[in-house]
């Protein structure tokens, strides 16, 4: 079928069999594999991505249901020259080691911090009506959906929470 | 020429010491980070190609037996079921391909057949629609269900155990049971074949370029020479791609077939059983002291599980010879050959699942002779290796017990049951860690060109260790450039051969290798400058003999090229290498459902040089949470009936997620190993495993007083013992 995706601000038009997931619409037929798979399954995170500024897992999501949304892929949240405050801060703390997961890690922590602006509780919250405080608690319960086997998780907090401050004193 | 080293002899010179760059060792970021965090790194499954078709592997649904017809599926390109597809993955440095011919099934979800398609999509269908017949054979799946091996040249005793048992002051004799675990790392297995004439190009995640060339070669009937691998990039390992496995293998003989790139890539089950697990283990442990805590007796007796005709054993028992003294010692090893997926090696084979029970067990000795488990193993702590009285290479473990209780408040740390904080009891553990040290033949090439650049080359793998910067830090260092001034190209086996990625010698290797080569041009320099090596300072871009100034770009016309190889010598065995270190861990264990939370985990590590703060932080933190899946929650389950793995997805196989981990701390000696070469470093990439999950355990026993033997320590085996 003939489907059209807005992906990182362009418009795309691309011919796809209907069962294909938007993530590998976007890897196979976009050009996009900085968005990754993992599991195919819903259970890793690596594959996730924001539709209209919502963090889902391109692999449970079909391409032809994103149709009509703001797609924004890793390869949209920043470039070398002009790093996302998330991108600059993961570099920083080592928040990776093979890397493969770290897409998934920051599309994901873009979206939690958003998250966390409009007053979302987590499991991990005190106190259901907020504040959140950026503590590690509240961080890890709201990531726990990126699996790393590396377990670059400890530098992960560390580089949200660093990004979170980067992000207030703008 | 080739700057040539053969490890014969230590090496206290330090050189490296005395270049005057600055750079290695530092904490500086990955070199390749920035393609990690924009999307930009490719791996395997990243590659596209024109006229690709798509492959997917077809699985045994019988547990042992005959392949005795494949049916047809419409819309497909091809079913292939090729005598020269693989039955099992090849085992870490093997030269040769493992066992072939998926005629025969040894285990449920052997690879079968490839499927290839236009699409992913019709390929996925059409194998799930594939009817494969096959004369199925009863086997044992259960590892006490047979007779175990027991090969005599893994069997070893001194003294008389029995007697030393029995005479003790204080003794621990118990039985502990590890499942299988999954390496899991986050990159399925992946393979893009392409070929050109007799040749073909294999993108694959890789570990090992050098060892999986030749068993490709091997593999497809044809010469090491037409065959080209590339492995820019690699997901994580953890000794799952140490070998060739079925994906690479199908897709090569696919894309030949059809004459076009084929690509191959597991489905997460199917990595799950098809990569090597790590064998699940039974071991008793015995242990025998006096009233002071000394040791008389170490018993260590290990039963393994692996495939009929696998050589592989999980060698649990590695380094029980020699971390502690005791005069009366043995080692029982046993393999249960039964029909469940290829055992293999997995992060830390041997140490991760041996260092963990035996330090559980020593934590009961501890507890029985009411000795400070700290002290405890301070007083076991030998001078030279027991049993060939050969010196150590080096030897932190005591140092790193002392500054671990001091570093995480060890003091403070109360009897079981004896802190309790709301509905949580509170509990601190504690463990040595051990792991074998080793290198593996290496080599590299550098180059320096006209305008002071610097090409580091080496068919060497990143698998997420840091490799990328550590070599080019090296580099960096020895040739007095800036970090940024080096490009270090890795992961294509037309480059000079590496050690590869395994067994943590790949930075000790490679990095040698690389300094080999580096030193090569020092010369050279130093040639040109007309001075002696030891008189040539190079540092940012500049060279500096006495009073002599001269830039780098300014002397050099033409690409100065050093080609390092490094070959382990003599130490390996006029020494007992090892690294060292502790682990601690604080839990709370929940009174009323069993449920455990590490809150917080400090490893104390010596490994020789560590040539980055940051990366080597990163690979400990690896290591220690994996010992927290392997304490908490890790475990392949089989189906006792059929022997699959019935845990075979990443919900039913739980490596920790963010939650499960609390901020890690880790501490490093300062140490520097001559017996390894000039780089004086050693391997951490599995130092860290070895011995955590024990930590946290101890810790779940501190805090609650139960001890659980059968990994993992889930709620339900805590909340059985759990006295209310
Ligand atoms: S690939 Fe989508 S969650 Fe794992
Ligand atoms: S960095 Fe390797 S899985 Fe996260």
């Amino acid at each position: 079928m003939q489907i059209s995706l807005d992906i990182n601000g362009s418009l795309r038009d691309v011919y796809l069999d209907p069962r294909t997931t938007l993530l590998d619409a976007l890897r196979s037929h976009l050009g996009l594999t900085g968005t990754k798979k993992g599991c195919d399954h819903g259970q890793c995170g690596a594959c996730t991505v924001l539709l209209d500024g919502r963090r889902v897992n391109a692999c449970l999501t079909l391409a032809c249901m994103a149709q009509g949304a703001k797609v924004t892929t890793i390869e949209g949240l920043g470039s070398s020259d002009a790093l996302s405050p998330l991108q600059a801060q993961f570099l920083n703390h080592d928040g990776f080691q093979c890397g493969f997961c770290t897409p998934g890690q920051i599309c994901s922590a873009t979206a939690m911090l958003e998250e966390l602006a409009a007053g979302w509780p987590s499991h991990a919250s005190t106190d259901l009506e907020g504040p959140f405080p950026l503590s590690h608690a509240e961080i890890a319960e709201r990531m726990s959906g990126n699996l790393c086997r590396c377990a670059a998780y400890s530098n992960i907090v560390d580089a949200i929470q660093n990004a979170a401050k980067d992000g207030d004193a703008k | 020429m080739t700057q040539h080293l053969k490890v014969d002899a230590p090496d206290h010179e330090s050189r490296l010491d005395q270049m005057a760059q600055g750079v290695l060792g530092e904490p500086v970021s990955r070199s390749e980070g920035q393609h990690k965090i924009t999307g930009g790194a490719t791996y395997a499954a990243d590659a596209g190609a024109e006229g690709m078709a798509y492959g997917v592997l077809v699985q045994a649904s019988v547990s042992a037996g005959r392949v005795t017809e494949i049916g047809e599926v419409p819309g497909v390109l091809a079913v292939i079921h090729d005598p020269r597809m693989l039955r099992r993955a090849a085992q870490g440095m093997s030269t040769e391909g493992p066992d072939a011919g998926p005629q025969q099934v040894d285990f449920m979800g052997q690879s079968v057949a490839l499927v290839v398609a236009e699409s992913l999509e019709v390929a996925q269908a059409a194998a799930h629609a594939l009817q494969v017949r096959y004369e199925a054979r009863q086997v044992p799946v259960m590892p006490d269900a047979v007779d175990p091996e027991v090969p005599e040249d893994k069997q070893s005793a001194t003294g008389d155990l029995d007697a030393a048992m029995r005479d003790a002051a204080f003794r621990v004799d118990q039985v502990w049971h590890t499942p299988s675990q999954a390496a899991a790392a986050m990159e399925p297995h992946a393979a893009v074949a392409q070929w050109a004439g007799d040749c073909v190009t294999i993108r694959a995640g890789l570990q090992m370029l050098g060892f999986c060339r030749e068993q490709m070669a091997d593999a497809l009937g044809i010469d090491v020479g037409q065959v080209r691998l590339l492995a820019p990039y690699v997901g994580g390992g953890f000794g799952s791609k140490l070998g060739i496995n079925a994906e690479a293998v199908a897709a090569a003989i696919a894309s030949r077939q059809l004459g076009r790139p084929v690509k191959v890539v597991m489905s997460r089950p199917q990595v799950f059983d098809l990569a090597h697990r790590r064998s699940e283990t039974t071991q008793r442990l015995r242990l025998a002291c006096d009233s002071n805590g000394v040791l008389s007796g170490v018993g260590h007796e290990a039963l393994v599980s692996n495939l009929p005709g696998s050589e592989f054993s999980e060698p649990v028992t590695q380094a029980t010879p020699f971390t502690y003294d005791a005069a009366n010692r043995q080692i029982v090893h046993k393999i249960a050959r039964i029909h469940r997926s290829c055992a293999g090696s997995v992060r830390a084979p041997g140490e991760a699942v041996g260092v963990t029970v035996f330090e559980c067990a020593l934590d009961e000795l501890a507890e029985a002779a009411g000795i400070d488990p700290v002290e405890l193993r301070l007083r076991n702590i030998p001078e030279m290796e027991p049993g060939t009285g050969r010196p150590f290479s080096s030897h932190k473990l005591a140092e790193a017990l002392r500054e671990g209780a001091e570093r995480f408040g060890w003091a403070d740390r109360v009897a079981p049951r004896a802190r309790l904080e709301g509905e949580w009891y509170i509990g601190m553990g504690v463990a040595s860690a051990v792991r074998v040290n080793s290198l593996v033949e290496s080599r590299a090439r550098v180059t320096l060109t006209p305008q002071g650049r610097a090409i580091v080359e080496t068919d060497m793998t990143d698998i997420g260790t840091g490799t990328y910067t550590i070599l080019g830090q090296i580099a960096a260092e020895t040739l007095g450039l800036d970090l940024a001034g080096v490009d270090v190209k890795l992961g294509d086996t037309d480059f000079p051969r590496a050690s590869g990625s395994g067994g943590s010698f790949g930075a000790a290797s490679s990095g040698t290798s690389v300094y080999l080569a580096c030193a090569e041009i020092r010369d050279k320099i130093a040639d040109m400058m007309g001075c002696a090596e030891a008189g040539l300072t190079l540092q940012d871009g500049t060279a500096r003999c006495g009073n002599i100034v001269r830039r780098l770009d300014d002397i050099i016309r033409t690409p100065l090229v050093g080609d390092g190889h490094l070959e382990p010598g003599k130490t390996e065995d006029s020494v007992r290498q090892a690294t060292w270190g502790s682990h601690w861990a604080e839990v709370a264990v929940n009174r009323w459902t069993g449920e455990t939370r590490v809150r917080r985990m400090l490893g104390v590590f010596a490994c020789g040089r560590v040539l980055n703060h940051k990366t080597a932080r990163s690979q400990c933190l690896g290591g220690m949470t994996f010992g927290i899946g392997m304490a908490l929650t890790e475990a392949m389950e089989h189906d006792p009936r059929d022997g699959h793995m019935v845990t075979r997805d990443l919900a039913e196989y739980h490596i920790p997620c963010h939650a499960d981990v609390p901020h890690i701390e880790v501490h490093f000696l300062t140490e520097r190993d001559a017996y390894v070469g000039p780089l004086q470093a050693k391997g951490l990439g599995e130092l860290g495993i070895c011995g955590a999950g024990a930590a946290v355990l101890n810790a779940i026993h501190n805090a609650c007083g139960v001890r659980v033997r059968n990994l993992p320590a889930t709620p339900d085996k805590i909340i059985a013992e759990l006295e209310i």
